[in-house]
């Protein structure tokens, strides 16, 4: 597969801040990729260097092979989604979603056409005739959606598409530019700090911080071997406890949990030492002898799950989440179970 | 029970209530300074003139037939339309209409460079545009014709730097009139389309940008369209004083450029005027202005139906 957006050692100052830290990105044609992070990580900043509104301080950025530096936005095959919207406001919605067309120069009736579809993909058709100011948030955000989409531009750059959504609607748009995407070959950049988004969308993830690409990889790679403490933390729900490395043998780390129990895990370029250990509070269960020991203070009732909170001898808080089946026995508040690892659950931080 | 709960209609008509008299100010002001003078004129458009100036409470329409018919030098003859007041409205109209333009295309560039100054300088930038008119109107038009006369310094300089040989006769001439029409009015095109552009949201160009539109082509599509009423305001603000203007075309333009403001003028001075007559070229000049003004109304608001 080749290569849509090659980014190298981008770094990004305004004036004495630094955006982007040299970022690094190498984006398949035809992929999902998302960018996740916290507000202000730089998300928007690296959109906009691709989109050509701002220029990169150094490094560069190649669009299918070939360096853009120079390029106006206006010559970049690369449209955007704005997490402001950014709808014409003297334009009518339909008018909106064929502007990138008529720019194109395609013929009026065509674009009329190919806008309508648009606006029927994203469930407006009725408001083809009403100004941006007429509509609520929601869809002022599939507005900007549409058009962006409907010049079909080899790469979609989408900030924050669907914060303005309701849940539910946030769902079925998921879903709709997901098959969308598929169907159209086009290369979606995808910026979010819903981690839940990132993680059902994307092919892969970056994820970042502080201007910063901390980590990529697919959903599966990100959540189950983070590769840093701000990961671990920032993707799903997890508990970081102090650990010692014993020694490391090859691959594999021997780990002393608190209260004595060791166990094996792979090292992850740790050396022996004090490091941090991350444990996903699903990947525990109750046991009758087991890796660690903790007392319950709380038990939480989410439906389908329980969360319990626990505190380790050690006074570090531990959080548990056990599936609510007929099964399951609940453990009393003030009571001290044992906690079994499952295999895999446990992973060494390199920092 | 529907006497105790107040409906929506019963709460805007209380609130009205207490409005209602906070805004008799209001209404005084604007019947006192605005009403009352425009009835006045009317009244005395339809007055007999008085041989020393002033008027006689007879009512006529002689002001209004002197404009638009001639009837021979004693008034036995057919009438035929009087061409000299037309001519000097279309005169006026066309002069008021280039200083507009002139206004504006130096203007819009003005109000978008100060508008996309860093905050902080904004202010001193409008500071600056505004110095001017800290001056008199009639001493600043009267320095300006100093500056451009026969041996004032633009000619002088021009000459000693070898531009011209010959001084240019710019006063009493139509340019004159138009600098002088520009140099009065320019802030009234600077100040609205600025607040128009300051408001004006750049993001809006970056999306026209990247939906593949030109610099030129986003300035024509969106930037024109959004601060409009910006330019519609600035425009109507330098038309209508620039068509009543007498100042500038009086003092540096000459008999060629005898415009309405001029005119009017003239009907009001001493025991030569004309009070009746004065007051029916003021009424026609207000009728015009409003039928534009209704005009460009009616359009804008079908353009918001659409
Ligand atoms: N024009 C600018 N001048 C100075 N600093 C800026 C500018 N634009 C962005 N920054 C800074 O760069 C950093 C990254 O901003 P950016 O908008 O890329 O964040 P983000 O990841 O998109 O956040 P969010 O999720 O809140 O949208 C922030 O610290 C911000 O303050
Ligand atoms: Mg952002």
């Amino acid at each position: 597969m080749s290569t849509a957006i090659d980014i190298r050692s981008v770094v990004k100052r305004y004036g004495t801040a630094t955006a982007l830290h040299g970022v690094s990105l190498s984006i398949a044609d035809n992929e999902f990729f998302t960018l996740l992070g916290p507000s202000g990580c730089g998300k928007t900043t690296l959109l906009r260097c691709i989109a050509g509104f701002e220029d990169v301080t150094e490094g560069e950025i190649a669009l299918f092979g070939q360096n853009i530096a120079g390029l106006d936005p206006n010559h970049r095959p690369v449209n955007t989604v704005f997490q402001q919207y950014a709808l014409f406001p003297h334009m009518t919605v339909l008018d909106n979603v064929a502007f990138g067309l008529k720019m194109k120069g395609v013929p009026l009736s065509d674009r009329t056409a190919r806008a309508g579809k648009m606006l029927e993909m994203v469930h407006l058709s009725a408001f083809a005739d009403r100004l941006p100011a007429q509509l609520s948030g929601g869809q002022q955000q599939r507005v900007a959606l549409a058009r962006a989409l409907a010049p079909e531009p080899k790469v979609l750059l989408l900030d924050e598409p669907l914060s303005a959504l309701d849940l539910k609607l946030r769902q079925a748009m998921r879903v709709e530019l997901k098959t969308l995407q598929e169907q159209t070959g086009i290369t979606f950049i995808f910026v979010t700090h819903d981690q839940e988004e990132a993680l059902t969308m994307s092919d892969r993830i970056a994820v970042m911080s502080q201007g910063r690409v901390q980590q990529i990889g697919t959903a599966r790679d990100i959540y189950e071997a983070p590769v840093n403490r701000f990961v671990a933390d920032f993707i799903g729900e997890t508990n970081l406890i102090e650990v010692t490395v014993d020694r490391i043998e090859g691959e594999t780390a021997r780990v002393t949990l608190p209260g004595g129990h060791a166990i094996t895990c792979p090292a992850a370029a740790t050396t022996p030492g004090k490091h941090h250990l991350s444990i996903r509070p699903e990947r525990l269960s109750l046991a009758t002898t087991g890796d660690l020991t903790a007392t319950v203070e709380r038990v939480v009732y989410l439906g389908t799950d329980l969360q319990l909170l626990t505190r380790l001898p050690t006074g570090e808080e531990f959080h548990i989440r056990l599936q609510n089946s007929a099964r399951t026995e609940i453990p009393a508040p003030g009571t001290t179970v044992a906690l079994h690892l499952e295999e895999g659950a446990a992973r060494l931080l390199a920092d | 029970m529907a006497g105790i709960t107040p409906t929506p209609q019963g709460n805007g008509s209380g609130y009205r209530g207490i409005v209602g008299p906070l805004l008799i100010p209001t209404w005084a002001v604007i019947g006192i300074f605005l009403v009352l003078p425009v009835l006045l004129m009317a009244v005395y458009s339809f007055l007999t003139k008085e041989f020393r100036g002033g008027v006689v409470w007879d009512f006529t329409l002689a002001a209004y037939d002197q404009f638009f018919l001639n009837r021979g030098l004693f008034g036995d003859e057919p009438p035929v339309i009087e061409w000299t007041y037309i001519t000097i409205f279309s005169r006026s109209i066309w002069q008021a209409a280039v200083a507009t333009l002139i206004c504006l295309i130096v203007g819009f560039p003005t109000a978008w460079f100060i508008a996309t100054r860093p905050p902080q300088t904004r202010a001193i930038w409008l500071f600056l545009v505004t110095i001017p008119y800290w001056v008199n109107l009639l001493i600043r038009t009267v320095s300006l014709k100093f500056l451009i006369r026969e041996n004032g310094p633009l000619n002088e300089s021009l000459m000693s730097i070898g531009l011209i040989t010959d001084p240019l006769p710019l006063v009493n001439t139509n340019l004159a009139v138009q600098l002088g029409l520009f140099y009065s009015y320019l802030p009234f095109m600077v100040l609205p389309i600025y607040a128009a552009v300051e408001r004006y949201n750049f993001a809006l160009s970056e999306a026209a940008a990247d939906l593949y539109a030109s610099r030129w082509v986003t300035l024509r599509e969106i930037v024109l369209p959004v601060v409009k009423p910006g330019i519609i305001a600035g425009c109507i603000l330098v038309f209508v004083p620039s068509l009543g203007a007498f100042l500038a075309p009086d003092l540096l333009g000459g008999a060629k450029t005898f415009m309405i403001g001029s005119l009017i003028d003239e009907q009001f001075r001493g025991s030569q005027g004309n009070w009746p007559f004065g007051a029916a070229a003021a009424m026609i000049l207000m009728t015009l202005v409003l039928i534009v003004l209704t005009i460009y109304a009616r359009a804008q608001a079908r353009g918001e139906a659409k």
